[in-house]
């Protein structure tokens, strides 16, 4: 028989709790407080006389105007689109529903500047395909449409934003209990008073959410405004933000101006996000079910086809022509040249896979910053999940909160308050390395890692840990054997959630890379940039390639694991 | 011998007091049941004993051994208290088959692979579950995950085993196979086993020493199961041993008079007080029902056919009680009453109650 005897050594919470706290201050807290500190303070003082002169200046102000505008735009067109697709493909008799609904979710694996950039090849005023072809053939004094507009931008990013509410309004339709409506049909309503008077009504909420959610978004997009507004001067928030920097290496005034721009979009996504829990919060939610339900199907008699050609036209047009546009430029010898078999090769590509040293070392760099920043935040992630779900600890609301921050924290608010904590000012200079690239995507993608770990850590119950410390296993053995295999799904996931995106990321690496240390969203943009249309192309469609590729094999996987 | 020893204990959550002043003693090589009705505590308290919760205030030994003591700022971590627990929810681990979820105490414990197939083998056939060593537990049903909880509690062969009867996922036959299992094994194994449940028959049937445990957590009585059957120390534990019928009984210079009416009480054993309202408590299996001769008159108000069981309810000048009886020996003895017919009470044993304490059993 055992005698009872006393271990002693340190335990492991003390450890998990210590390290989850330094993590997220070190990689989340400290960035953004330095952000607003630089912002209010200025020698020492505080000072805010400083900000409404820096937000007076004619560039901050219309930059300031621009992000409203473009944002707005964005969010009701996307709503609009949105929401209309969705109730096609949930709540008529369309044809080839389900394939279509497929299709309409497609604009979440395509990064939106390489849509930018395609659409730029098709309808910038001079070069553009599609503008060249009306002044050739239909005799167009002008280009038919300047995609360096804000109608042009706000266009694009509707194309890549609207699956957004898209997905949400989808999954309310779905939800929603068709009693709720068969009882109005009885009670003698039609169908169209039905629609306005208790469908929509229910699914408000999640249009609402998802609206807000691309007004989030689009506040602090980078990319599309990035390709198509800054070659006609319009720059917004984050586009500034980068210009600045960028073209200022650092100078005090340009940090100053960018702490300011960036502690005005921290404040507003935290609006929105507050905004966007209000409306979710909202008891009306509830009249959705959990459950699937078969729902009411209107009939569209004469306009089922008319409705499926204008379906297939939209996927048509703002997936299958710019993807086809990129890769044909791809293969282009010169750009400009016509599409005829002898202009067209895959020498570009060879070329940009194997020998060129630019691209070969942005696809590397992502591949394994990717990569690290996966396997670190889904590491660091089940850790924090650890305490904030299963720990009794005071003030873990705090570590939620940090956690989190970053969701509301835009990429390019990230990059700036990792340049002012790592640029050597604090005793460690990551500036120009990867490491800061790789240190600003695990403060971006935490919140993704540590949604999906608590996710599954809420679904251990307690008693399985208890159970093996009974049976002699230390609080370390315990997590090895117990808690670690059972949230290994979620841990997967959070993997997946981190690499992929990781792959196409555009917004903070651009304002941290280095000539060795390009991103291929960073080579992509460069090369673009510096007249490289052809080389850009090719890359932009080896990208498509690659998160095609990882996407479809997650899919499979997840599929198989019922994860 | 004590193995386990609660001295004062205390423990609370917020604002509600769970447990205050609790003492406890259980001796080694006993099946001991804690009885006590639902949320009165007795998770807690074995949490409490298997180093899960920190108490308050007291101190806890096993073997012996001061184990938790918050004063002296002792608290053994549960792997160090060398216990087997089976929990209310079985925390069987559903990643592991069932000979994984047995291994495992052994895997820690560093036993060398030839000894751990033996000893694992050995555990999954004592607990009935031979042959279903390679399913994952979500192939198992209720019981037989049970099963598992208790091998694997069994099979780094504790000294102590800490039982939380889980009150679903069982039927009620398999329930019964299992406790008499539990039972078995205790005997066999020379363990000692503290179980805990809020059912009376289980406690009667398989505890050496039980004690019961009222909704507020305190120990009400302890003691061999019969004493407490035939001797409950007050109101809520004779309640909460069985269906209890309490009449209430005036004091009228040296008879006792029961309910509104004139008639005594024949029952030769007076009151050991002197206050002037009783309660006689007895349970319904002590009735004797007749249809004439000396007794209580009284008028069946409600018959109802239980199958197996006949059940009357019946008013003795406006005290009504509750008997049962088996309806073949009610059909041998003529003894089946209609709804309004008289008969004749009497009483096999009985309990003397002060009417003043009995305010208690309302609140059970
Ligand atoms: N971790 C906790 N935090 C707060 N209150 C708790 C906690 N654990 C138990 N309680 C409360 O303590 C009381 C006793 O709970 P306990 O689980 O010991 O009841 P129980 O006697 O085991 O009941 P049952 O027979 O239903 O299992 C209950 O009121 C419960 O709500
Ligand atoms: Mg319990």
């Amino acid at each position: 028989m055992k005698r009872i005897a006393g271990k002693r050594g340190i335990g492991a919470a003390p450890i998990i709790l210590f390290l989850s706290i330094a993590i997220l201050v070190v990689v989340v807290a400290v960035p953004v407080l330095l952000i607003i500190f630089n912002a209010f303070w200025v020698n020492g003082e505080f000072n805010v006389g400083d900000i409404a002169k820096i937000l007076g200046e004619p560039d901050t102000y219309q930059a300031l105007i621009n992000s409203l505008i473009i944002a707005s735009g964005t969010t009701v067109g996307s709503t609009v689109v949105g929401t209309f697709f969705a109730w096609l493909v949930t709540r008529t008799d369309l044809p080839h529903k389900r394939l279509m609904k497929g299709m309409f979710l497609v604009p979440f694996m395509l990064p939106s500047f390489i849509g930018a950039l395609a659409w730029k090849m098709l309808l910038s005023p001079r070069a553009g395909f599609i503008n060249r072809f009306f002044m050739l053939h239909f005799g167009f004094d002008g280009p038919l449409f300047n995609i360096y507009s804000y109608a042009g931008i706000v266009m694009v990013e509707i194309m890549y934003l609207f699956p957004f509410v898209f997905i949400q309004v989808c999954g309310a339709l779905e939800r929603m209990d068709p009693t709720l409506e068969e009882s109005a049909r009885i009670s003698g309503a039609g169908l169209f008073t039905i629609t306005r008077k208790i469908t929509i009504p229910l699914v408000a909420p999640s249009i609402l959410s998802g609206a807000l959610l691309i007004m989030l978004y689009s506040m602090a997009h980078f990319g599309t405004v990035a390709m198509l507004g800054i070659e006609n001067g319009i720059f917004n928030i984050p586009t500034l933000i980068y210009q600045r920097i960028h073209q200022s290496a650092g100078s005090f005034a340009s940090i100053r101006t960018g702490t300011v721009l960036a502690t005005i979009l921290v404040v507003t996504a935290a609006f929105i996000i507050w905004l966007q829990g209000k409306i979710l919060g909202g008891g009306r939610y509830q009249i959705i079910a959990g459950k699937s339900f078969r729902p009411m199907e209107l009939k569209l008699r004469g306009l089922r086809f008319p409705l499926l050609i204008l379906c297939v036209a939209y996927i048509g047009f703002t997936i299958v022509l710019p993807t086809a546009v990129i890769f044909l430029v791809g293969g282009l010898k010169t750009y400009g040249l016509a599409f005829t078999w002898e202009n067209l090769s895959l020498d570009n590509y060879k070329f940009v896979l194997f020998d060129y040293q630019l691209t070969k070392d942005a696809i590397w760099n992502s591949v394994t910053l990717g990569l690290g920043a996966a396997v670190i935040t889904m590491f660091a992630g089940v850790m924090i999940s650890y305490v904030t779900v299963k720990m009794k600890v005071r003030g873990k609301g705090i570590l939620e909160f940090l956690g989190m921050l970053p969701f509301s924290v835009p990429g390019s608010v990230i990059a700036l308050g990792v340049i002012l904590a790592w640029s050597g000012k604090y005793g460690v200079n990551l500036y120009n390395t990867v490491w800061i690239i790789l240190v600003a995507y695990i403060a971006r993608y935490m919140a993704f890692s540590l949604k999906a770990n608590s996710a599954a850590l809420e679904q251990v119950h307690d008693s399985l840990v208890e159970a093996a410390r009974a049976c002699g296993a230390s609080m370390w053995q315990a997590l090895r054997d117990i808690v670690l295999p059972l949230v290994r799904p979620g841990m997967l996931a959070a993997f997946f959630l981190i690499f992929l995106p990781s792959l196409r990321e555009l917004t903070v690496s651009i304002m941290l890379y280095a000539p060795t240390t390009r991103t291929i969203g960073v080579a992509i943009y460069t090369l673009n940039e510096d007249g490289e249309t052809v080389m850009s192309a090719a890359m932009a469609g080896i990208a498509l390639i690659l998160i095609i590729t990882g996407q479809t094999l997650i899919n499979r996987f997840t599929e198989k694991t019922g994860g | 011998m004590d193995i386990i020893r609660i001295e004062g204990v205390a423990k609370a959550y917020g604002r509600l007091q769970v447990h205050r002043d609790l003492t406890l003693s259980i001796r080694k090589g006993e099946c001991f049941t804690l009885l006590g009705p639902s949320g009165c505590g007795k998770t807690v308290l074995l949490r409490l004993i298997a180093g899960f919760e920190s108490l308050d205030a007291g101190r806890i030994y096993i073997d012996d051994t001061l184990v938790s003591d918050p004063r002296a700022g002792i608290n053994l971590s549960p792997d160090s208290r060398n216990l087997g627990v089976v929990f209310q929810d079985y925390a069987v681990w559903p990643h592991m088959t069932v000979f994984g979820n047995v291994a495992y105490p052994l895997k820690l414990a560093g036993v060398t692979p030839s000894e751990l197939n033996s000893r694992v083998g050995e555990t999954i056939a004592l607990v009935g579950l031979g042959g279903l060593e390679k399913r994952l537990p979500s192939e198992l049903s209720g019981g037989q995950q049970q099963r598992v909880a208790l091998a694997r509690a069994l099979v780094a062969k504790p000294s102590l085993m800490l039982l939380d009867e889980p009150l679903t996922n069982l039927d009620a036959n398999l329930r019964e196979e299992m406790r008499f299992e539990i039972k078995e094994l205790q005997r066999k194994l020379g363990i000692t086993v503290l179980y805990v449940t809020p059912d009376q028959e289980i406690a009667l049937a398989i505890s050496d020493r039980m004690a019961v445990m009222d909704g507020q957590g305190r120990i009400r009585q302890t003691g061999g199961p019969w004493d407490i059957f035939e001797r409950p120390a007050d109101p809520f534990v004779f309640n909460f041993m069985g269906i209890a019928n309490f009449v209430p009984v005036r004091r009228q210079g040296g008879d006792f008079l029961v309910g509104g009416g004139g008639q005594r009480l024949p029952w030769n054993h007076p009151p050991g007080g002197d206050a002037p309202d009783w309660v006689a408590g007895f349970r319904p299996s002590d009735v004797v029902l007749a249809r004439g001769g000396e007794g209580l008159r009284g008028v069946v108000r409600r018959a109802s056919f239980l199958g197996a069981m006949m059940d009357y309810l019946i008013d003795i000048d406006g005290a009504s009680l509750r008997t049962s009886l088996e309806t073949h020996a009610a059909l041998a003895d003529r003894l089946m009453f209609a709804e309004g017919e008289s008969c004749v009470v009497g009483f096999r044993n009985l309990i003397w109650f002060d009417a003043r304490r009995l305010g208690e059993v309302a609140k059970r």
